[in-house]
């Protein structure tokens, strides 16, 4: 079962911003544990384009799709059996991270 | 009722969460174990009266819901796939006896999993574990019908969507998760004693019976938790007292003005004991946690023939163990109750108004106050404290006693 999981971070709270090792050596361990299937982090929300073509012509607007206080800052693919594995992981990813984290299963 | 509803009923009891754990197991899927569960007790129903009631309702129940189950999947999974569907269809009927008991506690597990909101854990445990149908549960939670269907068909599909496992936790995470379990199992008991809405009964006895029955069950699976032990001897303590607690007139009856000769002996007894074997086990150097210390308490309280024989110095020792292990407001608040017996009001009322920035909103702070200042002679501030408590109270009875209280004031 893969799941996605979501790095928030949060504008008005940001957290450390020294996280970069840390994480570092906790993909290592996903990797070595068989748990990784992706991951990366993300430009800021500043970067993002959204592109519309369901009418005419296509749109383009500068920006993300929402603007809020919580924004996505990055995102892994883990393989895990069950919610609970990925829970586990995901309770020391937000460790690590300094962040919220979002579990979310693939169809 | 007749001998054939009885046993019904009692299967229904007895038997409902063993069918629908066995089958959630074999077929991994709570919608199929639920509804096929749901069809064998009406086909009971009809076929009891007439064939008469099998030697083991239990088998019964569990060999007519799996053939229901097989049934439906094979009316669905026509053209599906056909190995998934003979792997679940090849295993043997009737399940050793050995393993059902672990299917019940996986069950449990799985409807109180921390990923699920409080209250989807609260409807999906007396749904799947309890067997109350879903207009007996939007009732005792005051929703509508649909909303309440709404909220476990969405807990069904996260726990199938997400993966939630079938299964008991490791023993690493188990103390944990049984604690979540009893948080559920208290709600569900608070609800049904101190019931809130003004069209309700303001005790509601089939949601106390339940919480016990259902904590009774726990306590069979798993024995040596003492927080569980502890947790049923308070709910037998607390239900023990029930009939003494609302009077005639509707009101609520403080535990001083209660007739304790209207006590239920053999609650007490059961409660007493249990807490005596927790006892023993502190004894032994096993610390004790929320639930054994506020069983406890009740204990102290159910010993006492008169109010005056109370022994209030051990019940403020037990409310220093509670604060240590839960420093939550609400201890301090009844910690203060067991002060006022021993120190006087005026040293308790000073204890309770430090709590006023957490408690402001909550009507047992004011009620509270409302009293000491009663006991004090000041009647002004009591009566707008039992105006405030009144305002926040949602039990009939309890705000009833409160008026009456607030209105014999001069």
């Amino acid at each position: 079962m893969q799941y996605l999981v979501s790095v928030i971070d949060d504008k008005t709270h940001p957290g450390s911003t020294d996280r970069q090792p840390a994480i570092s050596a906790f993909n290592e361990r996903l990797i070595a544990e068989g748990y990784w299937v992706f991951a990366g982090g993300l430009a800021d929300t500043d970067a993002a384009t959204v592109v519309d073509n369901r009418g005419e012509q296509a749109v383009f607007s500068d920006g993300p799709f929402v603007e809020s206080k919580e924004y996505l800052a990055g995102v892994w693919v883990w393989e895990a059996p069950d919610l609970d594995v990925a829970l586990e992981l995901a309770t020391e990813a937000s460790k690590v991270c300094d962040r919220k984290i979002e579990v979310r299963p693939f169809r | 009722m007749s001998d054939v509803e009885e046993a019904v009923t009692r299967a229904h009891h007895g038997e409902w969460a063993r069918v629908v754990a066995a089958l959630t197991r074999r077929f991994g899927d709570l919608d199929i174990a639920e509804e096929a569960a749901a069809e064998a007790f009406a086909t009971a129903v009809e076929r009891w009266p007439a064939d008469g009631v099998p030697p083991n309702p239990g088998a019964w129940l569990t060999t007519t819901a799996t053939r229901k189950a097989i049934d439906r999947i094979r009316r669905e999974n026509k053209r599906d796939d056909k190995q998934k569907e003979a792997r679940m269809l090849d295993d043997a009927l009737p399940e050793p006896l050995g393993a059902i008991d672990d299917d019940r506690l996986r069950l449990i597990f799985t409807c109180c999993h921390p990923a699920l909101a409080m209250e989807t854990r609260v409807a999906l445990t007396l749904r799947m574990v309890g067997g109350l149908t879903m207009p007996e549960i939007a009732r005792a939670f005051l929703v509508a019908e649909s909303t309440m269907g709404q909220r476990i068909t969405r807990a069904k599909a996260k726990i199938k969507a997400a993966r939630i496992p079938y299964r008991v936790p490791s023993a690493a995470d188990l103390p944990a998760r049984v604690s979540g379990v009893l948080a559920v199992l208290f709600l569900v008991f608070n609800e049904g004693y101190l019931a809130t809405g003004p069209g309700t009964d303001p005790v509601r006895h089939d949601l106390t019976a339940e919480a016990i029955r259902l904590t009774r069950l726990i306590r069979a699976l798993l024995p040596d938790d003492g927080e569980v032990t502890g947790l049923l001897a308070l709910m037998l303590l607390v239900e023990a007292r029930r009939s003494a607690r609302v009077s005639a007139g509707g009101e609520l009856v403080a535990l001083d003005e209660q007739d304790r000769g209207a006590w239920d002996a053999e609650l007490i007894a059961e409660g007493h004991r249990l807490v005596r074997e927790r006892l023993a086990a502190a004894a032994a150097g096993v610390a004790p946690g929320r639930y054994q210390i506020l069983a406890a308490i009740n204990a102290v309280h159910t010993s006492a023939r008169d109010i005056r024989d109370t022994d209030w110095a051990q019940i403020r020792a037990l409310y220093d163990q509670l604060v240590r292990v839960d420093p939550s407001p609400m201890s301090a608040l009844n910690r203060a109750i067991a002060v006022a017996e021993l120190d006087g009001p005026e040293v308790a009322l000073a204890a309770v108004d430090r709590l006023e920035d957490k408690l402001a909103g909550y009507h047992a702070y004011h009620a509270t106050r409302a009293d000491l200042l009663r006991r004090l002679g000041r009647s002004g501030q009591a009566r707008a404290a039992y105006d405030k408590a009144i305002d926040l109270a949602g039990n009939t009875a309890e705000t009833a006693s409160l008026t009456r209280r607030r209105d014999r004031l001069r």
